[in-house]
């Protein structure tokens, strides 16, 4: 027990209008509280459905620090439980992928489950004869978590058994995630081979901040796009030729101030939001052939149109994701510790779509999420540099007031100027409420 | 001129010991104008280009990234990376002389560090060399990580 262990006052007051306290990302007794609540109480991304595509399959990862098996079920829902033996612990499955079969059969003592976590059978079990093993916890089986919601392919987790719903907690949100399922012909998304997986030395936060962080890219990434703008110019081409899908992607990183200014952001309650409400870096791609006429056949001419006018940036799905609709990304911001986060960098294949969107999509994704990419070592550097600074004394304070403006109301939906720090607020206000709804109050703290 | 299966072993050497000197403007020389750096994501991959690798670069790409490391502005090289190929001798499992192609498969152990860090990389190279003009030039390179499934911080330089 610390300062800020079932103290609420104290939590909320790490978040003021304009700048939060640097306990939230470096302290360790935050880290634990945010798996403790802010965890348990979202709605936190666990997997794609087509990662388990057949009964049987599962899937293992983390919701916050919690250890889950996403697993396809005999009735082809797909059932999150906690990958935690009932009996004595041990882990269920650990590998990435598999398939169980009917049933997970714990590799200790062979105690076995249904897919939805049921008791199936015990060996031996006449040692638990008149031991009162059906008032036991273990008698149970594996243990469900406390809500899942499979939306159109992408799975969700509430750990809490008890909370706000999934429609309420994400809302207009879920617009994003419709376009980027909406740019199916089919409707449909398939993730597209195993994900990039990143180790940053920093609070998992600095990422999600990152997201809509538009006064960083012309700065930070001045090394790689600017390096390519030099390299394009020196080959003798200018900006209106055209350009490789390389440069394509890379190049729109030098856009001006103004660009970015333009571009917008909206921010939803619950501490969502997304950038690129006009236009954004990936407006300009061009075109693959036989795409537009596939979609158009699927939706009609003006469906297929507004489908593809819009050019979301980067959507922050709080707590923890980040999704690029146009091109089919999703970065997941795995906390492992208060200084260690863990970044899986998904792409997704458009089902009836050409695979050239495919090709596009595979290129982005080792060009800017991996770790040997020109444009992640850029970030990373900052996020490391900063989770080390933090720690000077003197400052405790991290600045967020860009465009601030008095009495910001973060339960209305509002569209500002793409520069605005207002969606880092919206997360840090979503967090104080997230982080202090379960927790006990303790009579007069300290 | 005829290749000896020396000259394969030399080169895949010399290539090496380019990269751990950061002898850069050198090392572009030996590609081939069409040639691709590719280091797969998944263990035994097949497919470049619809599922996500660690680099798939072709010459502007290569051109841009060894730029960047001297940039004035490049924050992640300041200070600098340094790295260091161990190098088992390579296989030669290709030669044809009439095609001038020739392929080689290497395994080596690759540090690099900067700053207190430093990390191994186990890793087999697979080299597509081709006779051009008299000279062997890469066609294409291949690199696997024995870890390809771990999660990594950066990797700033050339495995
Ligand atoms: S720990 Fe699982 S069966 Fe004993
Ligand atoms: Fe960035």
């Amino acid at each position: 027990m610390g300062r800020y262990t079932d103290n609420r006052e104290a939590v909320a007051a790490l978040v003021r209008g304009r700048e939060v306290h640097r306990d939230v990302y470096i302290d360790d007794e935050v880290f634990r509280l945010e798996m403790k609540h802010l965890f348990a109480n979202t709605w936190v991304f666990v997997g794609h459905d087509s990662q388990t595509p057949n009964k049987g399959d599962y899937f293992t990862t983390q919701v916050g620090d919690q250890p889950v098996i996403m697993v396809r079920h005999t009735d082809n829902e797909i059932k999150v439980l906690y990958n935690r033996c009932p009996h004595k612990g041990t882990k269920i499955a650990i590998d990435r992928t598999g398939n169980t079969g009917k049933f997970f059969r714990c590799p200790y003592h062979a105690w076995s489950f249904k897919t939805d976590g049921c008791l199936l059978a015990i060996p031996l079990k006449k040692g638990y004869e008149g031991t009162g093993l059906d008032q036991s916890e273990g008698s149970r089986g594996m243990k469900a978590v406390g809500a899942v919601k499979n939306y159109r392919g992408f799975v969700f987790a509430r750990l809490a058994e008890e909370g706000i719903s999934f429609e309420e907690f994400f809302g207009n949100a879920l617009s994003s995630l419709d376009n980027m399922v909406d740019r199916s012909p089919a409707g449909r998304l398939e993730v597209a081979g195993p994900p990039l997986r990143y180790m940053h030395r920093c609070n998992w936060k600095m990422l999600v901040e990152n997201q809509t962080d538009t006064c960083h890219p012309m700065v930070a990434h001045e090394s790689s796009a600017g390096t390519a703008v030099q390299i394009w110019n020196e080959l003798g081409y200018t900006e209106d030729d055209p350009k490789p899908p390389a440069m394509e992607i890379i190049a729109p990183f030098m856009s001006p101030y103004e660009f970015f200014e333009n571009m917008g952001i909206r921010t939803w309650p619950n501490g969502h939001g997304h950038t690129g409400v006009n236009h954004s870096i990936h407006s300009n791609y061009s075109a693959i052939p036989g795409y537009f006429e596939a979609l158009c056949d699927a939706y009609g001419k003006q469906k297929a149109k507004a489908i593809l006018d819009e050019n979301r940036h980067n959507t922050v799905y709080f707590p923890n994701i980040m999704i690029k609709g146009p091109i089919q990304q999703l970065r997941v911001f795995i906390p492992l510790a208060a200084d260690k986060t863990l970044v899986e960098s998904y792409i997704y294949r458009l089902v009836d779509a050409p695979d050239e969107l495919t090709a596009r999509t595979a290129m982005y994704n080792r060009m800017i999420n991996a770790p040997t990419s020109i444009v992640g070592h850029d970030d990373l550097e900052m996020y490391e540099r900063a989770q080390e600074g933090l720690h000077a004394d003197g400052l405790e304070w991290v600045n967020v007031q860009r465009l601030y403006e008095e009495d910001e109301d973060f339960d209305e939906e509002r569209v500002e100027n793409g520069t605005t720090e207002r969606q880092m607020r919206n997360q840090f206000h979503a967090w104080v409420k997230f982080m202090t709804v379960s927790m006990n109050e303790k009579e007069a703290a300290e | 001129m005829s290749i000896k299966r020396d000259d394969l072993v030399d080169f895949v050497y010399a290539e090496a010991r380019m990269l751990d000197e950061g002898r850069y403007d050198e090392w572009l020389e030996l590609w081939l104008p069409d040639g691709h750096y590719w280091m797969p994501l998944d263990w035994k991959q097949t497919d470049p280009l619809h599922v996500t690798s660690f680099l798939f670069e072709d010459m502007f790409m290569l051109k841009l990234r060894v730029e960047r490391l001297n940039g004035a502005r490049t924050f992640s090289q300041k200070p600098k990376s340094r790295c260091h190929h161990v190098i088992q001798r390579p296989f030669v499992d290709e030669m044809n002389d009439e095609a001038g192609r020739y392929v080689t498969n290497t395994n080596m152990h690759y540090v690099e560090t900067r700053q207190d860090e430093q990390f191994l990389l186990a890793l087999t190279a697979t080299h597509e060399l081709k006779l051009v003009d008299g000279r062997l030039r890469i066609a294409n390179k291949r690199v696997d990580l024995l870890n390809c499934d771990a999660a990594f911080g950066n990797i700033q330089l050339l495995p």
